[in-house]
């Protein structure tokens, strides 16, 4: 294995012991606090302005699928749009789920179903209406989507996960159509895009959090807590490496993680 | 048992990949290589489930008089092309004429099209953000003024200080935002995955809310 695996796999094993410590924490009943995250906190006012309104409110879970590098952001879009879905169904607002890959489509299905059975409106679920598979094709599926939000002129827009040149398009598209945009990515890239375009933003990691912070789990807010715990330690080696940099030390230290 | 099986599996192949990834085993990594396989088998059914949502879908739209007439004009064209690309490609494969002929020529177009309205959508997008509302906006739209005059032409005739101050931009605060922002994304990543591996992220199977 080389130095740099090595230092992946502590830094991997380091996470595992952190994460379990913080959850068997958090369920003795010490759970962390999270400030506000405005994101979030705005997903009732725009499923509620739809309802208001008569108009639905279109989710897209990102244009990952769950078997690649992408799976991460789709898993946490995925969580974002069970909760949309959840306060969808209460609210009686029409939701729309726009899939761009097969592999998370049978996903989105079952959470919308779980969803509206567990608010009792089971009834007012219908696949075929709700959730669209297009293609896996970027731009078809982007035309698809701009497409659904026109027609369907979507009062609210919920973009969260992975997204490559479809961010603007989707974003600018929803907002053209009237909707509040809510978007939140990891992508540096693709953060600028949804700055520029949309309502609300999650940054980073706070879409990687949004399923703690929105379900209120002790098992996933003790994962957040670890979290911060390895953010701060990933501050003190830069804060290290700046010293031995600045001391002109840095140069052995390279040459060990290039072995 | 209907829940518990699948997590039990997601956790036992996520973690012979995971594995698979730092020790050099050869029965773990050709597991993980077979395992690996598997998933794209797996894709292949749940392509046939959504391609048989989309045309039934798209037929149940053709067939309903009320829907708009411009709706239904759609779905037709939408299965027309699936029928047609997919007799096709089965038939002569896709590099031969009659399916590379239609996609060079009807598909890559649109395509084409497609990211070229990119620019109107950033040009739009930028009106709304550039517009100084408060301290962050003027912040904004202050270094996006710089950075454009410092990689424009004309920038460099106007004052020649523009290309400096818009490299140090990019490259110093630019640079130290983004590096948070993964440094963050790459750790949630870590949480997320080993809660998906250890079962206790259950949100993907519409479970925990």
């Amino acid at each position: 294995m080389t130095i740099t695996r090595q230092v992946s796999f502590l830094v991997t094993l380091l996470t595992f012991i952190l994460i379990l410590v913080s959850i068997r924490n958090a369920r003795s009943g010490r759970l962390p606090e999270i400030r506000k995250i405005p994101g979030l906190e705005a997903i009732d006012e725009v499923v509620g302005r739809a309802t208001e309104m008569g108009r639905p409110v279109i989710c897209i879970p990102g244009s990952g699928d769950v078997v690649d590098s992408s799976a991460v952001q789709t898993l946490a879009g995925l969580a974002i749009m069970q909760h949309v879905a959840h306060r969808a169904a209460a609210m009686g607002a029409r939701l729309l789920v726009s899939v761009k890959w097969p592999n998370v489509y049978p996903l989105v299905l079952e959470q919308l179903r779980q969803a509206y059975l567990a608010e009792g409106k089971i009834e007012d679920f219908q696949p075929m209406e709700q959730v669209y598979f297009v293609t896996q094709e970027q731009m078809a599926y982007i035309l698809a989507t701009l497409g659904i939000m026109q027609r369907e002129k979507v009062a609210g827009a919920v973009l969260t996960g992975f997204f490559q040149a479809d961010s603007l398009l989707m974003a600018e598209g929803a907002a053209q159509a009237g909707a509040v945009t809510i978007a939140g990515t990891t992508r540096t890239y693709q953060i600028p895009f949804f700055v520029a375009a949309c309502d609300y933003v999650l940054l980073g990691d706070e879409l990687l959090v949004a399923g703690a912070y929105l379900s209120k789990d002790p098992v996933k807010l003790g994962s957040v807590q670890a979290l911060d715990y390895l953010k701060v330690l990933a501050i003190a080696i830069i804060g290290i490496g700046a010293l031995l940099a600045t001391g002109g030390l840095e140069k052995p230290l390279v040459k060990l993680l290039k072995m | 048992m209907r829940k518990e099986l699948p997590l039990g599996i997601a956790g036992v192949v996520g973690f012979i990949v995971l594995l698979d990834y730092f020790l050099k085993m050869p029965s773990l990594n050709s597991l993980s290589k077979l395992l690996q396989d598997w998933a794209i088998i797996v894709s292949g059914f749940a392509l046939a489930l959504a391609a048989v949502n989309l045309v039934l879908r798209h037929t149940s739209i053709l067939t309903q008089p009320q829907k708009k007439t411009d709706e239904r004009i759609y779905s037709a064209f939408l299965l027309l092309g699936l029928a047609y690309f997919t007799i096709t490609g089965i038939s002569w494969g896709i590099t031969k004429p009659p399916f590379k002929w239609a996609y060079d020529n009807f598909f890559s177009p649109v395509g084409a099209a497609t990211f070229s309205i990119l620019v109107f959508f950033i040009a739009s997008a930028a009106f709304r953000t550039f517009r100084a509302r408060n301290r962050e906006a003027i912040v904004l739209l202050v270094c996006g003024v710089v950075v454009m005059l410092g990689n424009a032409p004309v920038g460099e005739v106007l004052w020649k200080g523009f290309p400096g101050i818009s490299a140090w931009l990019m490259k110093i605060p630019n640079v130290a935002g983004n590096r948070g922002v993964m440094i963050g994304a790459a750790l949630g990543s870590i949480a997320i995955g080993v809660r998906t591996l250890l079962g206790l992220d259950r949100a993907y199977l519409g479970l925990d809310q």
